[in-house]
């Protein structure tokens, strides 16, 4: 066998025999999700080998955050993964009031789930859609980023800024939300599940997307944990691991959610995983502002970390010179370690702050959950078809805000 | 739920006793489980928190470093490792001199080959037996190790597009006023002020 193949060889005209190809996918690339540098090689159409080259959008987060305040910081997490802003400052201030031991309001717990839902349901449909727009299919994106930019209102009403939100503070939020929102996030809540319906009709049974996704970069349970992957791609493989309901923050314990798993592990069970996830993260907004009706009160923890009330201002002598003092200085951390990690849309996204008891931080790494998963493309791709790639990296989930830093 | 402190107690006990040669000390600070290892025999503790079925510590979540100039042991090197099945964490710190080489950990868990090449990049710690130690995150020609506390928050070059030579130059940073380093600390909680008696009305 070997040697008629070396006989065949023998026949091949020269340029024939050495044909390896290799290719810049990126950095301007539509389906790179960002810039993105793959340098793949080919043989043939199939790629032989992925290096992707990041750091295109690194921007030293974490080396600026060493010189300014902690809550100077906050708004730097906005800016990692842009497409769910505030499950970002989650993490952040779970590792400040951790630290600090601040507990806070349960008006607060309840209005940071409502919208870390609310970025979920942002990421998931900027993900699924754009994902079919990698294989071909345009019309998803269209109505998907109808109800994106709703969602992106009520960021807006509650925050003052669509993307850039910088709305949860160490010791609950920075406002409450005015009942109308509320109000309107539920008649949302209601409607939204039959426009999910359209794009779940389009996509999930459509022929050219399941030729596209199934049986494509398949991630064993073994293999999932060997590459340090979390979120939807562990979910993907059949691993039932969810940090809202492994080890619970804020008031996740009190809600009533599924937790979606995929059986094959390949890119049409993450799609799948994604949609369901979507559908579970509406009902977990629905529950928040049925609970949200009930509770009044402070969204802020009043103390150290948080300044005071307008009213008290105008009175008092020491909550004026409190509201100076907390954001000129900033208030201190005491000395220590944490690590914090949410459940963000992409997987886990952790926090690992190192305090010195001064007002900023002596260190803080931040664990980006794209960081490992893209590390994975060369394992992933392997084998593939060129074309294979972009449906790879899609269900992959990348921004390169939280990648590069 | 995650793992009781009572619960991480018993596992550093269990580790203290069962991994003696390689473990410093293993405490539960604030509901965490932070291990100090020495650096010889890091890469097989690794593998026995994955293999060891008390442990199960199979993902590896996150490699970072934390800079101390002023100690002897000028680097400290962070694990965090997670377990999905037994559902715990843990943090393993390694303390190592500014010109001592790691052993590297990517044969027991695949994904540390960017964290390390992420902690290369940034600290400039060398790992042996690191299948590809290349810069990651900084520019290709890069200098310096940006996240060493020595190494100046504007960096050394900036970059701009030249009209006339139609291409991106390199040039030292040039700072249209001084870096503004503001000092809000109370003097009465441990602000030290340095008063530079030769440069009158200028702090820090």
């Amino acid at each position: 066998m070997e040697e008629m193949e070396a006989e065949s060889d023998m026949l091949l005209p020269d340029e024939r025999q050495i044909r390896n190809f290799n290719i810049n996918f990126g950095p301007q690339h539509p389906a790179a999700h960002g810039v993105l540098r793959l340098v793949l090689e080919l043989d043939g159409e199939v790629v032989s080998r992925c290096d992707p080259h990041i750091g295109l959008l690194h921007r030293g987060t974490e080396k600026l955050m060493e010189s300014r305040s902690y809550l100077q910081n906050l708004p730097y997490f906005d800016r990692l993964d842009y497409v769910a802003p505030m499950n970002q400052e989650h993490a952040w201030c779970l590792a400040i009031e951790r630290l600090t031991g601040t507990e806070i309001p349960r008006r607060a717990s309840l209005i940071r789930v409502l919208y870390s839902e609310m970025g979920r349901v942002l990421n998931h449909l900027l993900n699924v859609t754009t994902q079919a727009m990698d294989v071909g299919a345009l019309t998803p994106p269209l109505w998907g980023f109808e109800e994106r930019e709703k969602l992106m209102v009520f960021y807006e009403r509650a925050c003052g800024a669509r993307l850039h939100a910088a709305y949860f503070r160490p010791g609950g939020v920075h406002r409450d939300l005015p009942p109308e929102l509320t109000a309107d996030i539920s008649r949302w809540c209601t409607e939204f599940p039959a426009k999910l319906d359209d794009i779940d009709n389009l996509l999930t049974e459509n022929r050219i997307f399941k030729q596209r996704n199934v049986d494509i970069g398949v991630v064993s349970p073994e293999d999932a944990e060997e590459w340090g992957f979390s979120g939807v791609m562990v979910r993907g493989s059949g691993i039932e691991w969810d940090l809202r309901r492994t080890q619970p923050y804020e008031c996740y314990d009190e809600f009533d959610f599924k937790i979606p798993i995929g059986v094959n592990g390949d890119c049409y069970d993450r799609y799948l995983c994604r949609m369901a996830e979507i559908r579970e993260s509406v009902e977990i907004m629905r529950q928040a502002i049925e609970k949200l009706e009930t509770v009044e009160g402070d969204v802020l923890a009043r103390g150290k970390l948080t300044p005071p009330t307008r009213a008290e201002m105008k009175s008092s002598m020491e909550a004026l010179i409190h509201h100076f003092k907390l954001y000129t200085e900033g208030f201190h951390v005491p000395a220590g370690e944490i690590y914090a990690a949410v459940e963000a849309p992409k997987g886990e996204f952790g926090v690992y702050l190192v305090a010195d008891g001064t007002n900023k931080p002596y260190k803080a790494k931040i664990r980006a959950p794209g960081f490992p998963h893209l590390q994975a493309m060369d394992f992933l791709c392997g084998g593939h078809l060129l074309a294979d790639v972009s449906a790879v990296l899609g269900s992959l989930d990348v921004v390169f805000g939280e990648i590069d830093r | 739920m995650q793992m009781a402190a009572k619960d991480y107690n018993r596992l550093a006990g269990y580790l203290r006793d069962g991994q003696s040669d390689s473990i410093l000390s293993a405490e539960v600070e604030r509901e965490e489980l932070v291990v100090v290892a020495v650096t010889s025999g890091l890469a097989e503790l690794i593998e026995f928190l994955k293999r060891s079925s008390e442990c199960r510590f199979s993902t590896l979540i996150d490699i970072t470093a934390v800079d101390y100039p002023g100690r002897e042991k000028r680097f400290e090197l962070v694990y965090h490792l997670l377990s999905m099945p037994l559902n715990q964490r843990i943090r393993v710190k390694v303390c190592i001199r500014e010109d001592e080489v790691m052993p590297s950990i990517t044969p027991v868990h695949a994904c540390a080959d960017w964290f390390e090449r992420e902690v290369f990049d940034m600290y400039g710690v060398k790992f042996r037996g690191h299948p590809d130690l290349r810069r990651i995150l900084t520019d290709y020609g890069f200098r310096g190790h940006p996240l060493r506390k020595d190494f100046p928050l504007t960096g050394y070059s900036e970059v701009r597009y030249d009209e006339e030579l139609k291409r991106v130059v390199y040039e030292p940073v040039e700072l249209v006023q001084e870096f503004r380093r503001f000092d809000f600390m109370s003097p009465w909680e441990g602000a030290e002020y340095v008063i530079d008696k030769s440069a009158p009305g200028k702090s820090d």
